[in-house]
């Protein structure tokens, strides 16, 4: 493997990580969002601002709480990607109209029915829009992981800067755009399928799971 | 489809309190098995929260509730529910998925086998009128309003309920649709033999589906009678003026030619024949006034081989003064 070939390893390992990280602690935050009663406004208020703290800050912050390397950069992008999602997931429950719910009552699904066979498949899709933005917003921001030694594009970009290799430096940032840019229209695709031409969502309920 | 029949039911004292104030209080009513009941009255008087009772999706503060005889506070909830076919305004179908498993939710629920499922689904389809092969695997947004709320019926009847309850089931849809829904219901009534609680503060659909009409007011049953009783001796001024009883064609709507012919004056004898018009004996008193409106002094009430008798406007005004005191 070549070592441009190593950096975007590198690169999508950081991010993918990161993501499976921010979803398994997002979309429960976001859940726990929607089923709030009073708290929420505050919680919500602190998941927003982190939304608007830039990333390089938040590296900056990582830098002498966990150090340098691979771990302090999977930290820092978990909390970029984690607002997204989580707010994502709180606007998709809270928006499934309440007289589906109603009606789901008065057929007789018990309450853990309700969650699993109408809440969550009509949240779905706006859970999905919000990993695809979270996916994008990672994949961009690992570039910043350089600074804090989390390797990938990041890191092929500087060490252009270094060598004074102006081409290493624009392929290492194409690379980059085209990466998050892949990345949105993979999702982007996978979205589709979810919201039918009629834009209704396919079954959800023969899906296992 | 087979006749699964009507649950009886009984309301005792039901009372249901929102920060003390009472939106349903101590409502006592007894449903015979079969019947078609029309809960009638303003926005807020309780009708939602009293039917919601029934199913227990709202809790009363007091009183008991007894289906069949046996007091549904005693049966966990969600079993109570899905033995009770529950059709809402809203409709409420769940948009991920088809008409279909819509249909089948509480079957699905109640565990019934996939071939069951599927031919239950089917007759139902059938029941509320639309092509099973055509409505099947569409999903709720390609339905119009009318065929939604067809599949809510559809859904409500799905495993067989002895008890139906409908809130304001065709409020959203257009008069001639809404029209076209009422005679469906009493169609599937008649069939099925289903007890139907129904919502409405439409009064010309409260008399046109009623066995009994429960008016309500302010959470307090006002009056319950037979759509005609309550409309001729309404029990107060606000019956009367909820259901505008003067209005004399909305009796007449309640009144068949056949009831006028018993005190008309007119014998079949006296028929004279082909120049007056024809009506038959179901047709309404409302239709027979239209009739003699158009310039006839007498109209022929006759079946398709029978001649019944005739009426003047003297009979159709002796009908309705028969229906007061
Ligand atoms: N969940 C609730 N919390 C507080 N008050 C309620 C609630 N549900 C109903 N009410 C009140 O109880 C009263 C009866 O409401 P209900 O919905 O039963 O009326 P309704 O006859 O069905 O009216 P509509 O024709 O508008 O549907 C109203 O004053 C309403 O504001
Ligand atoms: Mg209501």
């Amino acid at each position: 493997m070549g070592d441009l070939a190593l950096h975007v390893r590198d690169h999508l390992v950081l991010s993918g990580c990161a993501l499976a990280l921010a979803l398994l602690a997002g979309v429960p935050l976001g859940a726990l969002l929607a089923r709030l009663g009073a708290g929420r406004e505050v919680l919500l208020g602190a998941v927003n601002a982190a939304r608007v703290v830039p990333s390089l800050a938040v590296l900056a912050v990582m830098l002498p709480l966990v150090g340098i390397g691979f771990a302090p950069a999977l930290v820092a992008l978990v909390l970029l990607a984690i607002p997204p999602i989580a707010i994502n997931t709180d606007l998709g429950l809270r928006g499934v109209p309440a007289p589906i719910v109603d009606a789901a009552r008065g057929l007789g699904m018990s309450p853990a029915q309700i969650r699993s066979r109408v809440e969550w498949p009509l949240a779905l899709p706006v859970v999905f829009a919000g990993v695809r933005t979270a996916t994008v917003e990672v994949i961009a921001s690992a570039t910043l992981a350089a600074f804090i030694g989390g390797g990938g594009l990041g890191e092929y970009i500087i060490n252009g800067f270094a060598s004074g290799d102006v081409a290493q430096q624009l392929e290492g940032a194409v690379l980059v755009a085209v990466l998050a840019l892949g990345a949105d229209a993979l999702l982007g695709l996978l979205e589709r399928r979810f919201q039918r031409a009629d834009g209704s969502q396919p079954d959800w309920g023969r899906q296992p799971g | 489809m087979e006749k699964p029949g009507g649950a009886s039911l009984r309301l005792h004292g039901v009372t249901v309190r929102y920060r003390g104030r009472a939106a349903v209080d101590g409502v006592d009513l007894d449903v015979a098995a079969g019947e078609f009941i029309v809960l009638l009255g303003p926005s807020g008087s309780g009708k939602s929260t009293l039917l919601r009772t029934i199913n227990r999706l709202v809790l009363p503060d007091a009183g008991t509730i007894e289906i069949d005889g046996r007091d549904a506070a005693a049966e966990p909830p969600e079993a109570l529910r899905r033995g009770i076919g529950y059709a809402i305004q809203a409709v409420g179908l769940f948009p991920h998925l088809s008409v279909a498993r819509n249909i089948a939710v509480v079957p699905e629920l109640l565990g019934w086998g996939q071939a069951r499922i599927a031919a239950r689904v089917e007759a139902l389809l059938a029941l509320v009128r639309l092509d099973p092969a055509r409505y099947r695997d569409r999903y709720p947004r390609e339905l119009s309003g009318g065929e939604q709320q067809r599949v809510g019926v559809a859904r409500a009847l799905a495993a067989e309920p002895r008890l139906l309850l409908m809130d304001e089931p065709f409020g959203a849809v257009d008069a001639i649709v809404r029209a076209d829904l009422q005679e469906e219901t009493l169609r599937i009534h008649r069939m099925l033999g289903t007890t139907i609680l129904f919502v409405t503060h439409d009064v010309d659909e409260a008399l046109r589906l009623a066995d009994r009409i429960v008016v309500l007011k302010d959470g307090c049953i006002e009056q319950v009678g037979s759509p005609l009783n309550v409309l001729a001796n309404p029990a107060t001024d606000y019956v009367a003026a909820l259901l505008d009883s003067k209005d004399a064609v909305r009796r007449l709507q309640l009144l068949n030619a056949r009831d006028a012919l018993r005190s008309a004056t007119a014998r079949p004898e006296m028929a004279k024949g082909d120049d007056w018009p024809r009506v038959t004996p179901q047709a309404t008193l409302r239709e027979v006034l239209s009739v003699l409106l158009g310039g006839a002094s007498r109209t022929m009430v006759a079946n398709d081989d029978e001649v019944l008798g005739s009426l003047s406007f003297d009979d159709v005004r002796a009908a309705l003064a028969r229906t007061e005191g």
